[in-house]
């Protein structure tokens, strides 16, 4: 019984704990990753630095916003399938809110001319943010001739030749288990 | 019936998406392209906004398209169907991740995915160079001339790229573009 109590304690704190950490970070799931060490490993002591780690492994490796992935991770991890529940729910419902209230507001001032003046700006600054997105995701990417070849025909099959994004990631992830399958007697590393 | 369809369209952007929403914006290009939803530039403007709110941005953009095509309840559809998929993901992984980790075949995979991924992002950024220049006359420009609202994007870009060297915050850069291309728009264009 007391076991229980405690169990539903953990469940409306990892609510509570995550609708702040929703509420105020700013910038998606790679922001929320010190707020939740912070929360969870620090002051809470819920989980260990070295799962902590994995979490952000297992986030980052597995589909979908990062947020969510590390939110439910945690959750899981803390309390179960009602943690996992509360703590995806609390990260969601702050932007939820938000943008519900703000798509009215901007769908009503979107004909005024200084505010699609502003879309020309913000339109801007999401093309340089992407680019140097995408210069970071470049420097980390290991170079290698294969890798080189996959980027390059990504970008012409979806591009030029407009063939849908999840079938190439889903033939690129088939081709990364036969290579293992074939490779499999020589050692693949890592 | 626009409510089950936006479901559906969110969930695969969230089943397929790797890396934090980098191959998402692809996948949202094609998805409003196919269903004729909104203009591509509409999109960016989402994307601009999204990035500058709290929150999962991949939360923060579900729910306003979702408002802006379905109200409350659409918003409600689209943001289910992106979380969904992470959620039951991880779920399952959370139980078994030192397996899920230490797997070959996935790890090798996933290794395979990462240029793939770096791939998409650069065909997001190219797309949304494309149409933030879709007026562009190459004769033009040799001639010294420039549509006006090409030279205010090109304006702010080379803002938005000191401002990023400069490692200021990047909703500060939105922010400061979105200011910049009104106050410009309104002093050129009237």
């Amino acid at each position: 019984m007391d076991e229980q109590l405690k169990k539903k304690g953990k469940v409306q704190d990892l609510f509570l704990t995550f609708l702040r950490i929703g509420a105020f970070t700013f910038g998606g799931g790679y922001a929320m990753i010190p707020l939740i060490h912070r929360e969870m490993v620090d002051q809470k002591k819920w989980i260990t630095e070295d799962e902590m780690m994995d979490m952000v492994a297992i986030s980052e490796s597995t589909p979908g916003p990062i947020a969510i992935n590390a939110a439910t991770f945690v959750g899981a991890h803390v309390a179960g399938k009602k943690g996992a529940v509360a703590a995806t729910a609390g990260v969601c419902i702050p932007s939820f809110l938000i943008m519900l209230g703000l798509s009215y507001v901007l769908s009503a001032f979107e004909s005024l001319r200084i505010v699609q003046y502003a879309f020309i700006g913000i339109r801007a600054s999401v093309l340089v943010l992407i680019f140097f997105a995408w210069l970071g995701m470049l420097q980390q990417m290991k170079r290698s001739v294969i890798n080189w070849i996959l980027l390059i025909t990504t970008v012409v099959a979806v591009e030029f030749f407009s063939v849908n994004p999840v079938a190439v990631i889903l033939i690129s992830f088939f081709l990364g288990i036969v290579h293992t399958l074939i490779w499999s007697g020589k050692k693949v590393k890592k | 019936m626009i409510y089950f369809t936006l479901f559906l369209e969110f969930f695969k952007v969230g089943a397929f998406s790797f890396g934090g929403g980098a191959a998402m914006l692809p996948m949202l290009e094609q998805m409003v392209e196919h269903h004729g939803w909104m203009t591509q530039e509409q999109l960016y403007n989402f994307v601009g906004v999204s990035e500058s709110t709290p929150g999962p941005i991949a939360v923060n953009l579900s729910t306003y398209i979702g408002t802006i095509l379905g109200g409350p309840f659409g918003a409600l559809c689209a943001t289910t169907g992106v979380v969904l998929p992470s959620f039951l993901i991880i779920l399952i992984v959370a139980k078994a991740y030192r397996q899920f980790k230490e797997n070959q075949y996935i790890g090798n995979a996933l290794d395979m995915l990462k240029p793939v991924i770096v791939g998409l992002l650069g065909c997001a950024t190219i797309s949304i160079a494309a149409n933030i220049f879709s007026g562009f006359d190459i004769q033009r420009f040799a001639g010294g001339l420039l549509t006006a609202q090409n030279g205010i994007s090109f304006f702010v870009i080379i803002c938005a790229g000191i401002f990023t060297i400069k490692k200021m915050h990047p909703i500060a850069i939105i922010l400061a573009c979105s200011g910049i291309g009104a106050l410009l728009g309104y002093v050129i264009l009237g």
